[in-house]
């Protein structure tokens, strides 16, 4: 289990290690307003979940700070510096990292390519034979076409290429959709093991139960907005909420 | 027996134009997903700034070689800075009318001031002569263009099947945004992907001006053809436009000696064959 964070509610998180702050941030698919006034911190080191109900806005959310969605307003600031408008591939080249939900492997590419496809954008990568040594499946299918692995190689695939190229703060768009029992046991040690390194990891995730092995904090999305949150240490306080929350 | 050689060879140097100019087709419609229909207008502009180079500025063939297509490439690379790129994401018949357009203005500029008639590029020195091979008479130049034309096909098929800027052209044709996401500037990657397609384009031009003249309807001719190559080898697909290229060269050339009536229709008629048996192409990817 991961250590805990303190309790901050979604207003008044922690400033020291403030590696991330999202406040009234507000996104748009073409005419469709989804978030309406997202606000959340994420300190340096920690793993926080976005937890909510399909088509709560936690994905757009992830996108709006990557900036690849049509239309955000708002402030996003990574490392005190704000990103609302930045394009990009030079948010990614400040060190952010995103991990799509439909994995984003290329089917044009083989799995070697795919896994070195991210350009390096600082120095601290994990080398090659350290993320074989967490997916060791990847080393063995390197000649594979990308979209010929199984859906649990893939999604290593995804979580390695990202590893790489020295982004510091990881955005995994629910990284356990779909995948066999086994498969998201090893994704956990996996996050587990990126954190005990120093990866700072924002999280999306509907199985709260697996979010729960991995996470110091969480925030709740409903209709575009943060609607609740709290650490891991209050998880079993806040189970009934939670309940409710997510509709389970 | 002569006379088959002969078309054979003649067959073999269309298809290094057609090669060349489907290959910058294929690239620039993979990566931009726009039908280019000025590449006929850049083909023609290459070979005029190989004349313009040679008569204004007293710079040689072998120059030209390099020079006339990086400056149509940034010719190229301007129009898709101002132009091509609002297209993003639209309908395919916008971004053919636009370039319609731009290959018409092009063409009628180039009329406006040289007539329709050629001017003459004289073959470099290096290159005159011919060759006996026993079985058939060689030009130096003919074989040249050939050589050179596989030789550049090759190495752009390397270029985007097995470089990592290769790797970056191909993913970001599957999905531009998550590319980016990456830290790849694509919009800059797809300026110069296209500049490379028009280089590849004005390249063919400079080849071409010894052998046909420099003409402002020469592309116009040869365009048509050239996009009932990239239909038959597939939109978008490297290798399948390079060998299409290739082979209907060959299949003209045989079908003007075996029978010279159909040997301007031969491409089309293989066109609407492939088109009912297979619409995507033989190597091509759906649109």
């Amino acid at each position: 289990m991961a250590e805990t964070a303190s309790a901050e509610a979604p207003a008044k998180a922690a400033s020291g290690g403030n590696l991330l702050q999202v406040r009234n941030l507000e996104a748009w698919y073409g005419e469709s307003h989804i978030l309406h006034g997202i606000n959340f911190d994420v300190n340096a080191g920690e793993v926080v979940t976005l937890l909510g109900r399909n088509g709560a806005g936690k994905t757009t959310t992830l996108k709006s700070i990557m900036g690849i969605i049509g239309k955000r307003t708002g402030s996003v600031k990574f490392n005190n510096q704000d990103i609302i408008r930045t394009t990009s591939d030079k948010i990614a080249r400040m060190g952010i990292a995103f991990c799509p939900e439909e994995r984003g492997i290329f089917a044009s590419l083989d799995v070697r390519e795919n896994l070195l496809l991210p350009p390096v954008v600082r120095p601290g990568g994990l080398p090659l034979e350290q993320i074989f040594d967490l997916f060791p499946n990847l080393k063995e299918r390197l000649n594979s076409q990308g979209t010929k692995l199984s859906g649990g190689e893939q999604q290593m695939l995804a979580i390695a290429r990202i590893l790489r190229t020295g982004a510091n703060f990881l955005m995994l768009d629910e990284p356990t959709e779909g995948l066999a029992p086994v498969i998201i046991q090893q994704i956990g040690h996996t996050i587990a093991r990126l954190k005990k390194e120093g990866f700072t990891i924002l999280l999306v995730e509907q199985n709260f139960r697996f979010a729960s092995t991995v996470a110091d904090r969480y925030y709740v999305v409903e209709h575009g907005k943060i609607i609740d949150g709290f650490a891991n240490a209050e998880l079993a306080a806040n189970m009934d909420k939670l309940h409710t929350y997510l509709g389970v | 027996m002569q006379a088959l050689y002969a078309q054979l060879l003649v067959g073999l140097i269309n298809g290094s134009f057609y090669a060349l100019l489907s290959l910058g087709l294929a690239v620039i419609f993979g990566m931009l997903n726009i039908i280019n229909f000025a590449h006929g207008a850049l083909y023609m502009m290459g070979a005029f700034v190989a004349y313009f180079l040679l008569n204004l500025g007293g710079i040689n063939y072998w120059w030209a070689l390099l020079l006339a297509p990086i400056i149509v490439g940034i010719f190229g690379m301007i129009l898709e800075r101002t132009m091509l790129q609002w297209l993003t994401g639209l309908d395919h018949l916008y971004g053919l009318l636009l370039t319609f357009g731009i290959a018409l203005i092009v063409q009628g500029v180039f009329q406006n001031y040289f007539g329709s008639s050629g001017l003459p590029y004289a073959i470099p020195d290096q290159l005159k002569g011919g060759m006996n091979l026993g079985f058939m008479f060689l030009p130096v130049y003919r074989g040249w263009v050939v050589i050179f034309s596989l030789v550049v096909c090759i190495a752009t098929w390397f270029l985007i099947e097995k470089t990592r800027l290769g790797a970056y052209l191909r993913a970001a044709t599957e999905n531009p945004t998550l590319v980016r996401a990456f830290g790849v500037n694509v919009p800059r990657m797809i300026t110069l992907t296209y500049g490379l397609g028009v280089g590849l384009a004005a390249l063919a031009g400079v080849l071409s001006a010894p052998i046909n003249q420099v003409r402002p309807l020469m592309g116009a001719d040869l365009i048509i053809v050239v996009f009932a190559v990239v239909v038959i080898g597939g939109m978008g697909s490297i290798m399948g436009s390079i060998i299409t290229g290739f082979a209907l060269g060959v299949i003209e050339g045989l079908t003007k000696y075996f029978y010279p009536e159909a040997s301007n229709t031969v491409v089309f008629v293989l066109m609407v064959l492939v088109l009912l048996v297979k619409p995507t192409g033989l190597t091509g990817r759906a649109a």
